[in-house]
């Protein structure tokens, strides 16, 4: 697009856009970017189960995108083909419209911008808050480099603000372990903003929420797509109603219907296979 | 605070070793035999000894407490250190062989061997045979660790391989052919850089550079363990995917972590050695790995102390029972581990500082 595009461990395109503040001129580039995932005729098969069955989805750049779908629909696996821990027997994945998915590691594809959050809540348990986000962060994560590492008063700032964003500045010291359950959700999508991902792959939010922590999580997620790219899988309804503007709907490992949640709720397919009305 | 907690067990450890080193030396060379503050050489050589296993334990800890890999099979790095030094300390004794033979250690004379296998080139040399001490044992830890880091092998599975690993070792080293001293392995030994070891001055050296490497053991692992690296660490300990999926190569973490904790092990082994007077494939036993890292549970794993404290604790318990209860040692260390597992998981050091564990 606007600039040169470069491989996986130098600066890439998106940079300019994960920064706060970013300049008119990459906000307008954002808007003409299109898509940002691209999966295409994508088929992963275990023991002659189907659990994609030529999926093909796109996302586009700054959406906040529901998946939603019985049990087997293909959920995980969709996330797992796209973060690299499984691979198609056949297909398409792209990140933005030059990286291939296939063809790189998990840790590549994380560093690349795709942060995925698991669907059980994935903290270290027995580090403190703090350190959980400091080792999220975004920098070079070879074994030389960790052994000299030094925290800069700059990443410290970083920290502190993603604290204080998903609302757990108070808890920083303490050891991730002893959160609650909506407290380690919110860290883990801490510890994926610290990653400054282009793209956010978050497994049911929600799973296992209070009343409130459901609503914080919603406001959390609404904020956070536009700067990025947001794809939530989830099965609570009432949830899904309240954040999303796009829904597709997965069914046997492939899209059955895809577009607002009136449209989808109103397709008689849908009802058939998952609504169940 | 964990980490103020740390500073302060960290103190009382280098200050305990810097007692040992002054005090035991002196009260064994400068207190007559007669005087009842005498310590014997004897027990200076145990303490040295402990001294080692409390390296070797600080060794395990690293990989296990930070790492959560539990190796069953570190006895095996401890014993192919040990035999690096075994080995120079073989060639130092010369003509003074019961053969006399300058080249060949007794037992390849007595083989009806003619030449030096290749696998004893260079050991004559002290300096080649340091850099062996620490070069077999850290090169066999990293191809094993490449393959099984890489393979993604973890918890039990990894713990089964490390245990076939250090028995294959045994195995391997009982046969003459090996041509490192079959059963018998390698002992006799007479001086060490022109020092008979059997001196009491000897002895005492080799006390103090035991105290010594396991104070820099300690400070390097802790350092390690401060650093973003033991931080990645433990990290990849409690959720080893979501590690992945942050970006860290793991299995590198890993295979790092465990190489250099190899090669903390094989020092351990070379110091041991020249102090016992011997090495033998037993060292090489999976039984003597699975003691090691009950050292370490009952000392406290996950806080470096804690496996030194746990050496410490139980092979004072092993000389005093296999002295004078021998029957009844193994079924007490069994007991030991079963009661610390169901009451103090976290060890003697977790059970007084339960905020410290990393």
């Amino acid at each position: 697009m606007n600039a040169p595009r470069t491989p996986v461990s130098a600066p890439t395109w998106w940079d300019e856009f994960t920064t706060a503040g970013s300049s008119p001129n990459t906000a307008a580039a954002r808007l003409h970017q299109g898509n940002i995932l691209y999966i295409e005729n994508v088929t992963v098969s275990f023991d002659g189960f189907r659990a994609l069955n030529e999926l093909t989805l796109y996302i586009e750049t700054g959406e906040l995108r529901c998946i939603i779908g019985p049990n087997g629909a293909g959920k995980s696996t969709m996330m797992d083909v796209i973060t690299g821990k499984t691979r198609p027997d056949r297909g398409q994945a792209w990140f933005g419209s030059q990286l291939n998915l296939l063809k790189m590691s998990e840790p590549e594809i994380a560093e690349a911008g795709i942060g995925r959050k698991f669907q059980k809540p994935t903290v270290f348990e027995h580090l403190p808050v703090f350190t959980n986000l400091e080792l999220a962060m975004r920098a070079p994560k070879g074994v030389w480099r960790s052994l000299v590492a030094r925290l800069s008063g700059e990443a410290r700032d970083r920290i502190e603000e993603i604290l204080v964003l998903v609302g757990l500045a108070e808890q920083r010291d303490m050891r991730a372990g002893a959160l609650s359950h909506g407290q380690k959700q919110w860290l883990e999508i801490g510890m994926l903003l610290m990653q400054e991902p282009q793209l956010l792959l978050i497994d049911e939010p929600v799973a296992g929420m209070t009343h409130q922590e459901t609503e914080r999580t919603a406001e959390l997620l609404v904020a956070l797509a536009g700067q990025r790219s947001v794809v939530v899988v989830e099965h609570d309804m009432e949830f899904v109603r309240s954040i999303a503007k796009r829904v597709t709907v997965l069914h046997e490992g492939s899209v059955l219907a895809e577009g607002s949640m009136a449209q989808v709720q109103d397709d008689p397919r849908v009802r058939q296979v998952y609504l169940g009305a | 605070m964990a980490v103020t907690a740390n500073k302060r067990a960290d103190q009382v450890v280098y200050g305990v070793l810097l007692a040992l080193a002054v005090a035991v030396p002196a009260l064994n060379l400068g207190v007559g035999e007669s005087s009842a503050l005498h310590v014997s050489t004897y027990t200076m050589t145990l303490v040295g000894k402990y001294l080692c296993y409390a390296l070797l334990a600080l060794s395990v800890d690293l990989v296990w407490g930070f790492g959560g890999i539990l190796s069953l099979g570190h006895g095996a790095f401890f014993a192919l250190g040990g035999y690096a030094m075994g080995m120079h300390l073989m060639r130092q004794i010369g003509t003074r062989g019961v053969y006399g033979n300058a080249e060949l250690p007794d037992f390849m004379v007595f083989l009806n061997w003619k030449e030096l296998p290749w696998t004893w080139y260079g050991f004559d040399s002290f300096p080649f045979a340091m850099l062996m001490v620490v070069l077999v044992p850290g090169l066999l830890a990293f191809v094993f660790g490449w393959f099984a880091f890489r393979s993604r092998v973890t918890g039990v599975y990894l713990s089964i391989i490390t245990q076939a690993l250090t028995y294959a070792l045994l195995l391997a080293f009982f046969r003459n052919e090996m041509g490192f001293g079959g059963n018998n392995g390698l002992t006799d030994f007479k001086d060490i850089l022109g020092y008979d070891l059997q001196a009491d001055s000897t002895r005492a050296t080799l006390f103090v550079l035991s105290v010594l490497a396991l104070a820099g053991g300690y400070a390097g692992c802790r350092a390690l363990i401060d650093s973003k690296f033991g931080r990645v660490l433990v990290a990849v300990r409690d959720a080893e995917n979501r590690a992945r999926f942050i970006g860290y190569r793991v299995e590198n973490y890993k295979l790092w972590a465990w190489t250099f904790s190899a090669m903390l092990a094989g020092v351990a082994g070379a110091l041991y050695v020249p102090q016992v007077g011997i090495i033998n494939p037993g060292e090489f036993s999976p039984l003597n790995s699975i003691e090691l890292v009950i050292w370490v549970a009952v000392g406290g794993r996950g806080t470096l102390y804690g496996a030194l404290l746990g050496a410490f604790v139980v092979n004072f318990a092993k000389t005093f029972f296999t002295g004078a209860l021998p029957e009844l040692w193994l079924f007490v260390l069994g007991a030991v581990f079963v009661l610390v597992t169901l009451l103090i998981p976290q060890g003697i050091a977790g059970y007084f500082n339960r905020e410290a564990r990393a």
